[in-house]
């Protein structure tokens, strides 16, 4: 127990306030939910910015290096002397970042819903689930134990796929709902059975113990899984790469990605929260969480690399073409992930050479300032057009001035634009590619051109194009709830860039000193303003130059506009093939031979119980002729056969 | 004249016991059931008064036994008409092939 014991009331503030709102909501808090959900929110963001500002600049620091700490120890289940489940809280520069961006993005969600839900009728469900998706997403942060990580892994799952179904009498809804939670599950399967063999080859469930082993290359531990192997590579590539899969999952990279999209059909506030600034990160969180032990295993970083830079540049390109400006975002958030995966896989541990780790870490900052920021003015549009799709906006920049703003701040951030947060987290990722791979460097450098394309696209189809549509502007831009958010999230994305999260946040804990080179940095911000200014030419005014455009590129177009037919591909692989060959075949055996052997029994007794039940007649007469024929057998047994 | 031994009355008593098991099988009325098995209970008293006076000329445990049965005899037809009278009321007859609900 340290004095850090008060963080255990971070993640609890929001599962109290899950409670109250989940048993009572809807009967006494009808009207006063969103404030008790802000209200607890609020409270823990303001524990949170406490605890960083302790840990970061009061006593984290030991002779200059950020150390662990463990708030708190409850062990939960002890398997054996050795191996248990805790329930822990740790505190290190990632966790403590990651829960004033939780905690923080997670108050403005909270404070933009209270205009955007007004009127629902299911206003306090919806902040309870709300306040359980942020407890969920605090336990998984500070977890300490692996495993406890996992549980907080699915529990936010559930709370994602409640909040996407939230608006279940819509049959796309539920499909995106499900859809989420299987892809996530099976992505989850991969993560536990990853979980089970670094636990098994460390005889750890906890973070720094397990670390330490597969670590130290002198270890026990770490001999016996290195030189264990599966069809090839070492059982620690198996383990790592496993736990990546689970990672992938959920932060949505390819191929598992393609429940981000339709996740979209959930409220937008939602997917700010949850599909831009939190949930998704958790897959960089994990593998940023086992670090130490994913830099010693090269092929799982090269995984982890090309993964991140695939996904980084298919979801751009798919971007491009999207006209549901949530699925835009949705596919801009994707990318930007799979900046954040790749930077991890370049990193090395430690020193100079942790930069990429640094930089993940700090893309993971910004980002999710400008994208939630994005989707928030995502959400006010829609609250005035009442539709997602592009051809129902444009010209809105005078009817929703604030909205206008921000969102062009957010834009150029995304875009990598300086002064802007998204150009320095950027700027340290694309250098920390060019010094170890210049294939990913050339394809980040790319995507970083397209980014700025179709999010600018994206900005002149609401905000110009044409005169606006909408007229009827009853309730304007939205509340005060709705308009403060976005001007607070617009000063971060603004000042976020000059957070020292370099001197903070480090593979080893160690600060790193950063510069930002001209020379290194005209090539990316040169192209952010081509593809801008390409954006410019396209899309400000209404022509068909977009559209000649779009013909010139024929096939590779449509087939973008189709998302690569990656959806296709996953309905024909598990309807034609695994229902065809493993489903059908399965429900035959269980149709015929499970219930057949059960069937085979219960006839059986039927037909004997059939048999003999003529005995039971009724008739005293013959109850009595049995009673004394059982007699009479057993006199002729004794006195004849018994000695 | 010949002595009766006791073969003489344990005849008897096997006689009177069959008469009262072949009563009790074939009857449908359940009070000539009933009388069928104070036969029997009868055959048996007489087994007991046999044994007593042959084997154990000294003794009373027979008589005692038999004086025994003959109260529960007389208990035993207090319950049994009890029931017939219950069953005469509730199914208007005292033949036991119309109270067969009991079967499975």
């Amino acid at each position: 127990m340290s004095h850090y014991s008060y963080i255990a009331l971070i993640p609890l503030l929001p599962l109290a306030s899950f409670l109250i709102l989940g048993l009572f909501g809807r009967k006494y808090f009808k009207t006063f939910s969103g404030t008790i959900g802000t209200g607890s929110l609020l409270a823990s963001a303001i524990l949170s910015l406490y605890t960083a500002y302790q840990y970061f600049f009061i006593d984290g620091k030991v002779n200059g290096v950020f150390q662990k700490i463990i708030a708190l120890k409850y062990t939960w289940l002890q398997f054996s002397p050795n191996v248990s489940i805790d329930m822990g809280i740790i505190l290190d520069p990632i966790s403590v970042m990651m829960i004033v961006v939780v905690t923080f993005v997670s108050l403005m969600v909270h404070l933009f819903s209270l205009g955007y839900m007004k009127g629902e009728e299911r206003f306090a469900t919806y902040y309870a689930f709300l306040s359980l998706f942020t407890f969920s997403m605090l336990g998984l942060v500070l977890s300490s134990n692996i495993f406890q990580i996992y549980m907080f892994w699915e529990l936010v799952g559930v709370s994602s796929f409640l909040l996407i179904g939230y608006y279940f009498e819509k049959p796309s809804a539920v499909a995106a709902a499900k859809k989420a939670f299987i892809v996530t599950r099976f992505a989850d399967l991969g993560f536990l059975i990853g979980i089970l063999i670094l636990a098994f080859y460390s005889g750890t469930l906890d973070f720094g113990v397990l670390i330490e082993r597969l670590t130290a290359t002198q270890s026990s531990q770490y001999i016996s899984i290195t030189s264990a192997s599966f069809l090839g590579p070492s059982m620690l590539t198996w383990g790592l790469t496993l736990v990546f899969i689970g990672g992938a999952g959920k932060s949505a990279m390819f191929p598992l990605h393609i429940w981000l999209p339709d996740a979209m059909e959930g409220p937008t506030p939602v997917s700010a929260l949850i599909h831009a600034a939190t949930m998704v990160v958790a897959g960089v969180y994990l593998v940023a969480r086992l670090f130490p032990v994913f830099s010693i295993d090269v092929t799982a970083l090269q995984i982890v690399t090309y993964v991140g830079a695939f996904s980084a540049l298919l979801a751009a390109v798919i971007a491009c073409t999207q006209t549901d400006i949530k699925r835009v975002l949705a596919y801009s958030t994707m990318s930007q992930i799979g900046y954040m995966m790749f930077a991890l896989g370049v990193s090395k541990y430690g020193g100079e050479n942790g930069l990429g780790y640094m930089a993940s870490m700090f893309h993971l900052f910004t980002h999710a300032f400008f994208k939630s920021l994005l989707f928030l003015g995502a959400g006010a549009v829609i609250h005035l057009v009442h539709s997602n799709e592009m051809k129902d906006m444009g010209g809105l920049r005078k009817l929703m001035p604030i909205t206008h703003i921000t969102f062009l701040i957010a834009c150029l951030a995304i875009a990598g634009i300086p002064p802007f947060s998204g150009f320095f987290s950027k700027e340290e990722i694309l250098l920390a590619a060019y010094q170890s791979n210049l294939l990913v460097y050339g394809l980040a450098v790319f995507t970083s051109g397209l980014t700025a394309f179709y999010m600018f696209r994206l900005y002149y189809s609401i905000f110009w194009s044409r005169e606006a549509l909408v007229h009827d502007t009853h309730h304007g831009e939205g509340t005060f709830s709705m308009k403060l958010p976005l001007i607070v999230l617009a000063a971060c994305a603004l000042v976020a860039g000059f957070v020292p999260i370099a001197s903070l946040v480090t593979s080893d804990g160690a600060a790193l000193e950063t510069h930002i080179d001209i020379k290194f940095s005209a090539l990316p911000v040169i192209l952010a303003i081509l593809g801008i200014a390409l954006a410019t030419f396209l899309y400000k005014t209404k022509s068909d130059r977009a559209s000649n455009v779009a013909e010139g590129f024929g096939g590779l177009y449509k087939a973008a506009y189709k998302k690569f037919y990656i959806d296709e591909i996953y309905l024909f692989i598990t309807k034609k093939i695994i229902f065809n060959l493993i489903g059908r075949p399965a429900a035959w055996i269980d149709k015929n031979i499970v219930d057949g052997f059960m069937n085979l029994l219960a006839t059986t007794t039927g037909k004997i119980s059939e048999l003999i039940k003529g005995f039971q007649s009724g008739k005293v007469q013959n109850y009595a002729l049995y009673f004394f024929g059982g007699i009479l057998g057993l006199a002729v047994l004794f006195i004849y056969f018994w000695n | 004249m010949n002595e009766i031994t006791i073969t003489h009355i344990l005849f008897v008593s096997t006689a009177l016991f069959f008469i009262g098991m072949y009563g009790l099988f074939t009857r449908r009325n359940m009070i000539t059931m009933l009388m069928a098995v104070e036969l029997i209970l009868n055959s048996v008293n007489i087994n007991f008064v046999a044994f007593n006076k042959y084997q154990y000329p000294g003794k009373l445990d027979g008589v005692f036994f038999t004086i025994f049965l003959i109260t529960i005899a007389a208990a035993e037809a207090a319950v049994a008409i009890a029931i017939i009278i219950n069953l005469y009321r509730s199914h208007n007859s005292i033949d036991v092939e119309d109270a067969s609900e009991l079967k499975y």
